[in-house]
């Protein structure tokens, strides 16, 4: 019941006149931001970052809760009224939603996936709020050795699971762990990778590392590829929902919940692979199978709940471990990383105001957002029509306001723009960007438990096996190295029917296309 | 949520493309990259003292020399699968059209523009170096109403100055303007 009264406290943080509108801010930042064709919620946070700068920390948490929710809805109302394929995981709601809209029926696309949001939102953060504190409990009794197998878990997870080819993800949490080890060694105090620049001392700044990748990275990119004619922005009214909508609607958001949520909360999960799933779960389920393809509102309603239900899952490794799962989820450990917050078992022993205040935030957030949502849609409808040039100049200017914010100087202009660059070539040769930045946050922590469980162990490489925990992440690791082999075999003792595996994501991408 | 990962698998169709092309040999490029990367980093924990110490038995170097040997053996896998016409799918999005040629011009033009007002940031300040930044890479991205392109790129460094800088104590220049803003 203890956590239950950190909560309470958490929304008596939340509810105070001044407190609520940071909370009203972030929502309405966050979410124009993330209506911009373009910018996905991992760019939506990272750009927005700087302006949580000089409040204090409980205003911030609060902002960025808003920020939170409102990128992710705003990408959604993107996917519907823009027929082109966005981030990964809202091409399942483009895939109906805008055919919907097609049909004249966007108001009650937006409508469905906004109160989608809302109830699968809601329902996730209540779930986060059971499960966090028996993670932490499990998580106070790890030691080093469990935790560095479990970050060389995510490790594996990001870059070999959800990735289409396990080599290039491979690559991309190389370079990621290179540029996270540039720096002074903090156990003996040696330079590495520095190459004399005193800049480069205290290693590069996530910051300017998020940035440079999710903004500057994909302005570039867009560049070199801007679509000479914009794609047609469909006009909508106020989103609403009729009689028969709600009732086609409400199963879908809680089977959608119900996928989201553990996908999002397991290392390697994110948001693609359930969305697909609760898309081809409505499509089997509907009694209008005849409407998918053309609009069938189930299809829009199950994804977009299950994609905020992850995004809530995010949070338990998140703020129990201090596991980031996905790139939005790497960008608030950036966040809370500058603010001096080392999240794990510990921060919420030692801060339980400051985490429940953040969960009671992510509650307002999201009611907020269903409430400016629906009357102000047809506003972030015209957001679409911002001329692109001005667009990716705005993401440029704010790219670098971000990057100048955190220290003041202009090395970290030139940083930004080498990191675009290389965020442009992971775009242009097919390397994820997760694995990348999953690295960069993840590779000091790592060696730490590493080192620090040698020292344990007096230098015995046997100490790394530590307990059981870290014997099943390894299990899990040896595994999904082996699982083309394993794959195959299976295959094979099947009939060898099929090409090479191609992993799940690959089936359930020819699933949806069937 | 959404990650902005590319995530695409290539399709049969798209690997007969590449085959009849001769395969995307820029990838090459990324390949040496990687193993450039490698052998700095091997060159780099090289040159780092020794340490034994009973409580880190570890070292410094360990890790640097494991990362750069990962990345040469993965150079040399990334050059095989490359050989056997091994495409990594490029990043799509609402506002990307990979049917048409790279645009080099707009990407160049945009490194220049962000490198100049970089290094304008201190002498000039925000505002000036802001405005550069904004109405330059409109410029480059296709915005031929000048004039407007500069009034917008001004209202906005005005106004995030004022507004970050002054209002909520974010940390930008002022520059030249010192005084006068």
């Amino acid at each position: 019941m203890d956590n239950l009264n950190h909560l309470l406290d958490g929304f008596v943080n939340v509810l105070t006149p001044l407190n609520l509108l940071f909370a009203f801010i972030g929502v309405v930042v966050g979410t124009a931001v993330g209506v911009l064709p373009g910018i996905g919620p991992a760019m939506t946070v990272a750009l927005l970052l700087p302006i949580t700068f000089s409040l204090d920390t409980t205003q911030a948490l609060i902002m960025f809760a808003g920020i939170f929710y409102g990128g992710m809805y705003g990408g959604s109302t993107t996917s519907i009224l823009l027929n082109t394929p966005g981030e990964s995981s809202s091409v399942v709601t483009a895939l109906e939603g805008n055919k919907m809209a097609k049909a004249g029926r966007a108001a009650q696309a937006l409508a469905t996936a906004a109160i989608g949001s809302f109830v699968a939102g809601t329902i996730a953060t209540a779930l986060l709020v059971l499960v966090m504190p028996q993670v932490v409990s499990f998580a106070v009794q790890l030691g080093s050795p469990e935790y560095f197998a479990i970050i060389l878990l995510a490790f594996v997870g990001a870059s070999m699971v959800l990735g289409s080819s396990r080599l290039r993800g491979f690559a991309a949490l190389l370079v990621g762990l290179s540029i996270g080890i540039i720096g002074i060694d903090k156990v003996t105090g040696q330079q590495r990778m520095t190459f004399g620049v005193p800049q480069l001392a205290d290693g590069i700044d996530i910051v300017v590392v998020a940035v440079g990748l999710f903004a500057v990275g994909e302005a570039l990119w867009v560049a070199a590829h801007l679509r000479r004619k914009a794609g047609g922005v469909i006009p909508v009214g106020q989103p609403w929902m009729g009689k028969q909508d709600w009732k086609r609607s409400w199963k879908p958001w809680l089977r959608g919940t119900a996928l989201g949520f553990p996908f999002g909360a397991i290392p390697a999960g994110g948001a693609e692979v359930p969305t697909f799933l609760s898309y081809v779960a409505e499509r089997k389920l509907t009694k209008h199978p005849e409407e998918f393809g053309h609009g069938a509102i189930e299809g829009v309603a199950g994804p977009e709940a299950a994609n905020n239900a992850s995004a809530a899952g995010t949070l338990v490794p998140l703020l129990a471990i201090g596991l980031p799962t996905n790139a939005t989820a790497a960008i608030i450990l950036t966040f809370l990383q500058g603010r001096g917050l080392e999240p794990g078992p510990l921060l919420i022993e030692k801060e339980p105001v400051l985490v429940w205040t953040l969960v009671a935030s992510l509650f307002v957030g999201n009611t907020l957002l269903l409430l400016l949502n629906l009357p102000m849609a047809p506003l972030w409808a015209k957001l679409l029509q911002i001329p692109r040039p001005y667009l990716y100049a705005g993401i440029l200017f704010f790219a670098t306001m971000g990057a100048w914010a955190v220290n003041g100087q202009a090395f970290d202009l030139y940083l930004l723009l080498g990191i675009g660059l290389l965020g442009f070539a992971v775009r242009r040769f097919g390397l994820p960007v997760l694995p990348l930045i999953i690295g960069v946050i993840l590779a000091p922590i790592a060696e730490l438990h590493l080192r620090r469980s040698l020292q344990l162990s007096h230098g015995e490489v046997s100490g790394l096996l530590g307990g059981p925990v870290a014997w099943v992440c390894y299990g899990i690791i040896v595994l999904t190295i082996l699982w083309p082999l394993i794959a195959r075999a299976i295959r094979k003792a099947r009939g060898g029917k099929g090409g090479p595996g191609e992993g799940l994501m690959a089936e359930l991408k020819d699933e949806v296309a069937a | 949520m959404t990650d902005t990962t590319p995530d695409r698998t290539h399709t049969d169709t798209a690997a007969q493309d590449v085959e009849t092309q001769g395969g995307d040999r820029a990838q090459y490029g990324m390949c040496a990259a990687l193993a450039g990367l490698g052998i700095v980093l091997l060159v780099n924990s090289a040159q780092l003292a020794p340490v034994a110490s009973s409580n880190d038995s570890l070292g410094p170097k360990v890790i640097p020399t494991v990362l750069g040997i990962l990345l040469l053996i993965t150079s040399v896998l990334y050059a095989v699968d490359i050989r056997r016409g091994g495409v990594g799918a490029a990043d799509e999005g609402e506002d990307v059209d990979l049917g048409a040629k790279a645009d080099w011009k707009t990407v160049g033009l945009l490194v220049v523009i962000f490198a100049v007002s970089a290094a304008l940031m201190e002498p000039l300040g925000w505002v000036i170096a802001g405005t550069l930044l904004f109405s330059g890479s409109a410029y480059a991205l296709g915005n031929r109403h000048v004039i407007r392109g500069l009034l917008v790129g001004l209202a906005i460094s005005l106004g995030t100055f004022y507004a970050f800088a002054i209002g909520l104590g974010v940390n930008l220049p002022a520059g030249i303007l010192q005084g006068i803003l």
